[in-house]
């Protein structure tokens, strides 16, 4: 059964539409992503939800009832916010216990589940601690108890882990996921950090503008992005998508400079010279004997692997991921022969399969 | 010497307006004057014990005591009410504000006009519809009355700067904190109780001393315009005896100590602010 049902969700602060009629639909149990760049409405839609903004129209079903209209009190829902929002005046013990005693639980029953939650956060020994006391990270894990022990229908995070340093953030990044694994709590998280996305969600949904442009699992919005907008958001470096027209009826592109591609998957429709873009990752484009000459301008040395980021004869950038360290290249002549090619149509980015 | 030159006119200032005066008073307070100002004599703390002896002087201090407590309590409360309100999303809430800070901008002799022409026993609008209910009103004989006029003005004229300061403090109040507590399922009362207001706690300290430093030894214009201390003695803070022994009666001794022990209220209350303060800040 579906946890969470969202329709046609709309909110417009004046004359600004920031989202533009939602749609969704949570299992129990699942952990949805909400990623895209800021503005794009994923906060809005996060605090809709929370009961902490009104729609402007539309439902939002919570386990059969609809609470588009109630106060967050009246939701049982716990947010999880970016600068972890902590009582400063309480204790630990206090910030994780405040929501049950307004439940009006007893005091015994109190201390059992704050101990518990603590424990599984390893929060033990910092119960009797104030929030200015503690590192970034055990702010963060008092947070994620804050939300855990009240046992709610639903978790919202909100970028939890933008304000943590790298380090801390793949640690926490991993525990928030063994916690939400562990407890089954259907979960919504929102964020713009595209390795959070692919790592922590059951399904990804990409918002652009107010708008859903894909709901899908990681993978699949990695693998057949639905527009440029996600080819190029997802995956780093991002997706190189080159300008180009169809031809040979379809079978192939023909990139600026002349350059012919042929499509090893099928025939795209529309007549030849349709405008489209062509967008292949830079970790497919591997150096051959045929193919695109490349000037380099600049080399990432990443470590285990390299960026060189050039451009082609038709003055286009183009990016190129390579295995292990580069060195002392000007330029390069890489393979485009077909494969790992996603096509858009230029003029409404959409995806164009076979 | 271009670093003392800047900083002169102002130590000229401090000098000529409080050093001078205030050295005066305090040499004044050691003497006794005859009644007609012609020998002035040295008579060490006399004039100190005299007045802690004084039944007169400890009523005083009583009614100092509930007077500015009276005027703190009300200032604060309204002015809390008021900037809670002022800090929700409301129209016209620019307005509303701009308005609230108007009374601060008014003179105390002002002021008390106004509130005379609202309160006159005879001819004030207000003691008119209080006749009409059946209510006898006259302040310049009823001492109860005549305490609460002079709370009352007092009180508005210290709404505004508690406002302000209010308002400053709710909106530093993190709005996530707050969004935690709502996601918490606190609402109304008890959010303002267990979440607001102890995040408010240092504003409210604050004005608590200001407050009372203010309803202590600054409201002097608004009760000598109101009331003069009277009806006898029902409105005589010790800010007001000091005028009417000094300036009146012309008791200088008495009337320089009764300041002194004034200046050293002051002092000691604004060691505390600071003091707390301090640790606040720290840390």
């Amino acid at each position: 059964m579906a946890a969470l049902v969202i329709e046609n969700l709309r909110k417009s602060f004046g004359a600004t539409d920031v989202l533009k009629g939602i749609d969704l639909s949570l299992n129990s149990g699942e952990m949805l992503v909400i990623v895209g760049a800021s503005g794009c409405g994923k906060s809005t839609l996060l605090r809709l939800v929370a009961g902490l903004e009104e729609p402007t129209s539309g439902r939002i079903v919570l386990d059969g009832r609809d609470v588009a209209r109630l106060d967050p009190a009246e939701r049982d829902i716990a947010m999880v916010f970016q600068n972890y929002a902590l009582y400063p005046h309480m204790s630990v013990f206090d910030n994780m216990a405040y929501g049950l005693r307004i439940r009006g639980l007893s005091k015994d029953e109190i201390g059992k589940r704050v101990q518990e939650t603590a424990g599984l956060l390893g929060l033990d020994a910092l119960l009797a601690r104030k929030p200015r006391q503690l590192s970034g990270g055990q702010r963060q894990r008092v947070a994620m108890g804050r939300a855990i022990v009240r046992e709610p229908k639903l978790f919202l995070f909100d970028e939890p882990l933008s304000n943590l340093d790298a380090k801390l953030r793949v640690s926490m990044r991993a525990e928030i996921r063994r916690l939400q694994r562990r407890m089954g709590v259907t979960s919504l998280y929102v964020t713009h950090d595209q390795v959070e996305a692919m790592t922590l969600g059951d399904r990804l949904l990409v918002l652009h503008k107010g708008v859903p442009v894909q709901l899908a699992t990681p993978m699949q919005v990695f693998e057949r992005p639905a527009d440029v907008y996600v080819a190029g958001f997802i995956g780093a470096p991002s997706m190189n998508l080159l300008d180009a027209a169809l031809s040979h009826d379809g079978t192939a592109a023909r990139l600026k400079g002349g350059f012919l591609v042929p499509f090893r998957d099928g025939k795209r429709p529309g007549s030849d010279g349709r405008r489209i873009v062509v967008g292949i990752r830079p970790e497919h484009l591997v150096p051959g004997p045929e193919g695109l000459d490349v000037t380099v301008d600049l080399i990432e040395p990443l470590g285990s692997e390299t960026v060189l980021i050039g451009r082609m004869e038709s003055r286009e950038l183009l990016s190129i991921k390579l295995p292990g360290a580069v060195a002392g290249i000007e330029s390069i002549r890489v393979a485009l022969n077909g494969e790992h090619l996603h096509v858009f149509d230029a003029d409404t980015g959409l995806r164009l399969d076979p | 010497m271009l670093p003392v030159a800047l900083v002169l006119p102002q130590l000229l200032l401090t000098f000529f307006f409080f050093l001078w005066p205030a050295g005066q008073a305090v040499w004044a307070s050691f003497t006794r004057q005859d009644p007609f100002g012609i020998r002035t004599q040295f008579v060490g703390f006399e004039n100190f014990t005299d007045l802690f002896e004084d039944p007169l002087y400890v009523e005083s201090m009583g009614r100092t005591v509930v007077f500015s407590g009276s005027v703190t309590v009300v200032a604060m409360l309204v002015a809390l009410c008021l900037a809670l309100f002022a800090d929700r999303e409301i129209r016209g809430r620019n307005i509303y504000r701009t308005l609230l800070i108007w009374p601060y901008a008014v003179a105390p002799a002002i002021s008390a006009v106004l509130w005379i022409l609202l309160l006159h026993p005879q001819i004030g609008a207000f003691s008119h519809v209080l006749r009409m209910l059946g209510i006898g009103w006259d302040y310049k004989i009823n001492s109860t009355q005549a305490m609460l006029v002079v709370v009352l003005a007092s009180a508005w004229k210290q709404v505004s700067y508690n406002f302000i300061f209010f308002l400053a403090g709710l909106q530093s109040i993190p709005r996530s904190v707050i969004e935690a507590a709502r996601m918490d399922g606190a609402r109304g009362w008890r959010r303002l109780r267990t979440i607001t207001l102890p995040l408010l706690a240092p504003t409210t300290f604050f004005l608590l001393i200001v407050n009372f430093v203010y309803s202590a030894f600054d409201t002097f214009g608004t009760i000598q315009a109101l009331t003069q201390g009277g009806p006898g003695k029902a409105t005589e803070t010790l800010m007001v005896k000091v005028y009417r022994d000094g300036v009146v009666n012309l008791n200088l001794g008495s009337s320089s100590a009764q300041s002194v022990v004034l200046m050293v209220a002051i002092i000691a209350l604004t060691v505390v602010q600071s003091r707390f303060l301090n640790r606040k800040n720290a840390e």
